[in-house]
């Protein structure tokens, strides 16, 4: 009993100590002129997949400094308060509360990883609050609620585009699928790739797991080789992806390598070098698209941040865009409203492609295949979505 | 059976009649439900008075802490009472979180038609997911026994190694799983031995209702910490604390140690499971294998350590406290920067880079130094075995200390 | 037939990488009775210090990755500056205050921090007096000068890498796989392993006498804690921005990317060759070095018993030390020949290096934990079951074989396969 009360009384000490941000009065109500406009973003700074949300992190950035130095909301300037999750899905909850509860945001743009979305999302349609996911792409993400939206696609489009460009650009009919079993990433990339590409008359020779990180893949390979494909589908992310195109030209296997988004980074050539030419993937652009939008914003965010931009800073950059059009556009920055106005963005002209948000509030908008070539994605082709 | 704690060494006993009951009294038994049932009045005075009260946010944080507090004592039972290392706690967390987890989505289904939260406080919902969290901590506790019982005739350093390996495979048979049944329709055509292997793989189990309130992880709390203080002043705690202190005299005295350690590795593995339980309904969590990994059972290791291998308010101080660290350091890194850039000229860049440092990477930094420099420099912890009432606070009479025969 | 033969060079391949780390958890346990689960991260650690000595010697053109912080030069300059200065000082102070000092009692007065003069004070120094004369002493200053310039030979072999590459000229191609066969490049790739070793030899000379000594009678669960404390310290520091970060990175490949012969329908690559015949040898040199010379003698019999061993003359403490250092040396060994045959390295804190380390760990224990031959043969052991056991069961359970080997091997032959069943007597 001394033990629970001294221990509450600690803790109501210890629990003042957290002191967050400064929660400011209610943003919905009408402020005077030059009250910043909170939005909240949590990801993934540090840890295991860091490299993911630190690059979503200076798209938003960029997105954010841009518009306030367009002026802003009617002269209100938007601030982003940014915490990070150590891709840890116990702390995904706290922050995402912290920035619903004390920091009082007017929406949320959330994770990469599907999982992590999920938990942030749930919260934050609980709470009214919309929140905007850049490159989360398992389907259940939006399937949360009203108040949840994607500006990317989801996994069943990027498998089709994938199917689509190996059935009818390369012309293949045998492909093997080597994917990794700690990611649902991966697993969900994998089904709908298998799906689509057997629709259309193709046929999966094998599929062989690994676990992302092994550094071996010699005995996946050698099942994949015996099982003689023409292609092989690695759904995977970008470190695995390096690793097995290495081993796989070591062991001799010399048929291309088709991927999904989880590739898109500037480490892949480094980490691959020439093993990796020649291989395709599926992205959400490729820094060398002719459309004047990726060209502006790869000169603005190279001039930032000294880097070339990957595909999550264009879609955190977009994210932030299409949350800015929809508070330019909403009758109010309350929840319901704030969510009404993203749910009607349509032909909305990002780096990424056109988006228009469809009535399940993913984005409608077509996927690129690059190919690497000396070292860098180089635009091959786009897949426009399947007329629905 | 009182509560006071009676003292260890036996120079201390009470030389004079000590004012208890005997045990075959009529008044005893109520008594002995005193605490039990003023934990539950503590539990719902936080539930119905203090969460709504703090916000979304500190009510949270207050469960958080809970499941710490019931994690690093379940730990505490096999760590510090018993002298194991076990450092694959987060493996038994994983097992009966998940089988609560099971239960209590696809029991809702078949009951219900929805995984939705189901009635009211102490309603019909709620007491599914109470027996699905014991159901979980059953299971965890087989797994324990599973474990335990090769490992444990060894010596100790084999004991930490088995139990990660453990973990890691617990953590690839369960990405293992397939996807989560969405519709009441599917789960009532799945017959029931198939349902657990559905449980969402390396996703995650989606869709769990939210029914970990603070009144539930209270009530466990207390369940737990009325467990451990009883257990440590009864005779089996003694057992317990005499195969920690020297394991083959426990063994020459007649104490059978190997079934002692298995029932200690059980008993913390069933609290484990139950914690694991409460973890998977929280807001804002979706249980998945990679989050209940090595990290985790570190974690509960250093409250462990830090509090004080064996003190129960120690470890129960330190869980509190280093649940909310990374709150508190996440608050302190703004301040702390904007204070070392008002001394030194650093570059925003740098600055944004020692924030980042300051709130993330310094903990797990914080902690490996903090573990270090407390085993070398005061191994016992914060209170040793002792607890925290054991201690000559000032202010304290020296009449209640004569009275207990203190020489 | 092809892939077995593929699968048995791998395994052993990847099975004598094990042995080397293997040996260092062996050797320590053997001496000091606990796993040093800070062990892996060695290894991790020398796989990327291998990395950046590497990079930094030029070998790769994305630019300098982690050139040498003007903090270290500075400090290292310092420190050797300082301690050049105390000796001096310590020869002058000898000469001119103690008129022909006996040497050994100029040691055993400063060492002591007491004056050996007729009229000593009558009370002793303070605690604090003691400490900084001994310091200043001349034991003080001759540690600190061997120390200081111990510190330079990492960097200096860095350095010698560098050059050596450098005058080898631009035929060393920068590109992967387009590496010729070249001396200079041979003798470049060894220089930096050396640096490497050299480097992480000296953390684990750190960690033991920093964070083991101490607790040198303290009951076993503290050292292992303190060990788990180590462990992570290495891996989050490794994880920073300004040390490694977070991003994986490739190892550049040191040497061509030739295949030597053609067994069987399987092509034997020089990596391969290579990085298991230095496992080889390595192994070969520390088995002539504890069996065949008076250092293993005396690494020997402090694991026979340390008391016994302290009475009979040997230097107990220097042993441990000295231990520990080869141990650090061989997983740093490895990490290079690791970083060599898979190029990609993740980030410090990753998974896969804990499986890495537990794996070697289980090796250990299933050659005899305190065997030194033992480790070599769970070493290969290990590698060999994990890669037919992915070749021919399935490949995602490759983890799950080794632990249910380690958890078979704790139920029937706890002592291993070469270990003695120790007796303990009480």
């Amino acid at each position: 009993m001394l033990a629970s009360a001294a221990a509450l009384a600690w803790l109501a000490g210890t629990v003042g100590l957290i002191r967050p941000a400064q929660a400011g009065p209610d943003p919905f109500q009408e402020k005077p002129a030059g009250e910043p406009i909170l939005i909240g973003e949590y990801g993934s700074l540090t840890g295991p997949e860091a490299t993911f949300g630190q690059s979503t992190h200076n798209g938003i950035l960029l997105a954010v400094e841009q518009f306030n130095a367009a002026g802003g909301l009617n002269g209100r300037k938007v601030e982003v308060r940014v915490y990070d999750n150590r891709c840890n899905i116990q702390e995904v909850g706290t922050v995402v509360q912290r920035l619903i509860n004390q920091d009082k945001v007017v929406a949320v743009l959330g994770e990469v990883a599907s999982s992590r979305s999920i938990a942030g999302g749930r919260i934050c349609q609980k709470a009214g609050v919309p929140m905007i996911t850049p490159s989360s792409t398992n389907p259940q993400v939006t399937q949360i609620g009203d108040m949840i939206f994607r500006v990317c696609f989801i996994d069943s489009f990027q498998g089709y585009a994938a199917a689509k460009f190996a059935r009818d650009n390369l012309k293949m009919s045998r492909v093997a699928i080597l994917y990794d079993q700690a990611q649902a990433y991966s697993k969900g990339l994998r089904d709908d790739f298998k799906r689509a590409f057997t629709q259309m008359g193709g046929a999966i020779t094998t599929e062989q797991a690994y676990t992302g990180g092994d550094p071996d893949y010699s005995a996946q390979l050698n099942n994949i080789r015996a099982s003689n494909p023409e292609a092989v589908f690695i759904p995977g992310y970008y470190t695995d992806a390096g690793n097995i195109a290495l081993q796989a030209r070591k062991l001799g296997l010399t048929i291309p390598l088709i991927g999904g988004d989880g590739w898109d980074s500037p480490e892949l050539a480094n980490i691959a070098g020439p093993a990796i030419e020649g291989a395709y993937y599926a992205n959400h652009y490729a820094p060398d698209q002719p459309t004047p939008e990726v060209r502006e914003f790869v000169r603005a965010y190279r001039e930032r941040f000294n880097a070339v931009a990957d595909g999550m800073a264009a879609t955190g950059y977009d994210a932030a865009n299409v949350l800015f059009d929809a508070m330019k556009r909403a009758k109010s920055l309350s929840g319901k409203d704030l969510a009404q106005a993203i749910a009607e963005t349509k032909n909305f002209r990002a780096v990424t492609g056109t988006i228009t948000i469809d009535a399940n509030r993913n984005a409608r908008k077509p996927a690129v295949i690059v190919q690497m070539r000396g070292g860098e994605p180089r635009y091959v082709a786009t897949i426009e979505p399947p007329e629905q | 059976m009182a509560l006071r704690p009676t003292p260890i060494n036996p120079s201390q006993t009470p030389t004079g009649p000590t004012p208890t009951l005997p045990h075959d009294h009529l008044l005893a038994l109520p008594r002995s439900l005193l605490p039990l049932l003023a934990g539950v009045g503590l539990a719902a005075g936080l539930h119905f008075y203090v969460g709504p009260a703090v916000g979304p946010f500190y009510a949270k944080l207050l469960i958080d802490i809970g499941i710490g507090i019931l994690l690093a004592n379940s730990l505490n039972l096999v760590n510090g009472l018993t002298g194991q290392f076990s450092i694959g706690h987060a493996g038994f967390m994983a097992v009966g979180g998940y089988t609560a987890a099971a239960i209590t989505y696809y029991g809702s289904m078949r009951l219900w038609g929805s995984p939705a939260v189901h009635g009211g406080f102490l309603g019909s919902g709620e007491l599914l997911f109470a027996g699905s969290c014991i159901a979980g901590g059953l299971v965890a506790a087989v797994a324990g026994f599973i474990v335990g019982l090769p490992s444990l005739r060894l010596r100790g350093d084999y004991l930490a190694i088995v139990t990660l390996g453990f973990g890691e495979i617990i953590r690839v048979l369960l990405q293992q799983t397939g996807d989560v049944l969405l519709t009441a329709d599917q789960v009532r055509e799945t017959p029931w031995w198939v349902l657990p292997t559905k449980a969402g793989g390396a996703l995650g189990f989606t869709g769990l209702p939210y029914y970990t309130s603070l009144f539930w992880v209270y009530f466990f709390v207390t369940v737990v910490l009325i467990v451990s203080l009883r257990l440590k002043h009864s005779s089996l705690g003694r057992a317990f604390l005499s195969i920690r202190e020297d394991e083959i005299a426990a063994e020459a005295m007649g104490i059978p140690t190997t079934r002692l350690k298995v029932t200690a590795f059980m008993l913390a593995a069933f609290f484990a499971g139950i914690g694991g339980g409460l973890f998977a309904h929280e807001i804002g969590v979706t249980l998945n294998p990679q989050d209940l990994g090595f990290q985790k059972s570190f974690d509960i290791v250093v409250m462990v350590v830090l509090g004080g291998m064996g003190s129960i308010s120690g470890v129960t101080l330190a869980g509190g406290l280093l649940t909310v660290l990374p709150e508190i350091l996440r608050s302190l890194a703004d301040p702390a920067v904007a204070g070392l850039a008002a001394i030194f000229p650093i570059s925003p860049q740098t600055q944004d880079e020692l924030r980042q440092v300051i709130g993330s990477n310094f903990r797990m930094i914080l902690y490996a130094l903090a573990l270090i420099v407390m085993m070398i420099g005061r191994p016992q912890g914060l209170f040793g075995l002792h607890e925290i009432w054991d201690f000559r606070w000032p202010g304290r009479r020296r009449s209640r200390l004569s009275a207990r025969g203190a020489p | 037939m092809p892939k077995f033969v593929q699968t048995l060079v791998d395994g052993l391949s990847v099975g004598s990488l094990y042995a080397l780390i293997a040996l260092g958890y062996t050797m320590v346990y053997g001496i000091l009775k606990f796993i040093n689960f800070a062990h892996s991260d060695i290894f991790v650690l020398g796989a990327w210090i291998s990395l950046a000595a590497a990079v930094g010697a030029g070998w790769s053109t994305t630019g300098q990755f982690l050139p040498v912080p003007t903090w270290l030069w500075v400090s290292l300059c310092g420190l050797t500056g300082v301690a050049l200065l105390m000796t001096a000082a310590q020869r002058l102070i000898a000469r001119f205050v103690h008129a022909e000092p006996d040497r050994l009692t100029a040691q055993v007065a400063s060492a002591g921090g007491c004056h050996p003069s007729p009229r000593a004070p009558a009370r002793g120094p303070s605690v604090l007096t003691g400490a900084v004369r001994g310091f200043l002493g001349w034991r003080g200053a001759r540690t600190l000068t061997m120390a200081s310039l111990a510190a330079w030979l990492p960097l200096l072999l860095y350095h010698a890498a560098g050059a050596v590459r450098a005058a080898a000229g631009p035929e060393l191609s920068a590109a992967p796989g387009g590496v010729p066969i070249c001396a200079a490049g041979l003798l470049s790739a060894l220089l930096v392993l050396l640096c490497a070793v050299s480097l992480v030899g000296w953390v684990g000379f750190g960690i033991e006498r920093l964070a083991y000594r101490p607790l040198r009678t303290a009951p076993r669960l503290n050292v292992l804690i303190t060990a788990i404390g180590v462990s992570l310290l290495l891996q989050n520091v490794g994880q920073l921005q300004w040390v490694f970060g977070t991003q994986p990175r490739r190892m550049p490949s040191l040497l061509p990317d030739v295949t030597l012969a053609r067994l069987a329908g399987v092509n034997i690559h020089l990596v391969d060759v290579i990085a298991t015949g230095t496992a080889v040898i390595l192994m070969l040199l520390l088995e002539r070095l504890v069996f065949h010379t008076r250092v293993g003698r005396a690494m020997r019999a402090v694991s026979f018993d340390t008391r016994i061993a302290a009475l009979m003359g040997v230097a107990v403490d220097r042993v441990i030390s000295f231990t520990f250092v080869l141990g650090s040396s061989l997983a740093a060994a490895a990490g290079f020949l690791y970083a060599m045959k898979y190029p990609g390295l993740n980030q410090s804190a990753h998974m896969t290096w804990l499986l890495l380390g537990l794996k070697a760990f289980v090796a250990a224990v299933v050659g005899g934990i305190g065997n030194i031959r033992g480790a070599m043969l769970g070493g290969f052991l290990i590698g060999l079951i994990e890669l037919f056991g992915a070749a021919y069961l399935s490949p995602q359970l490759r983890d799950v074989y080794v632990f249910s080997l380690l958890i078979a091997v704790l139920l029937l032959r706890p002592s291993g396969i070469l270990g003695r069943v120790a007796v303990e007597k009480v």
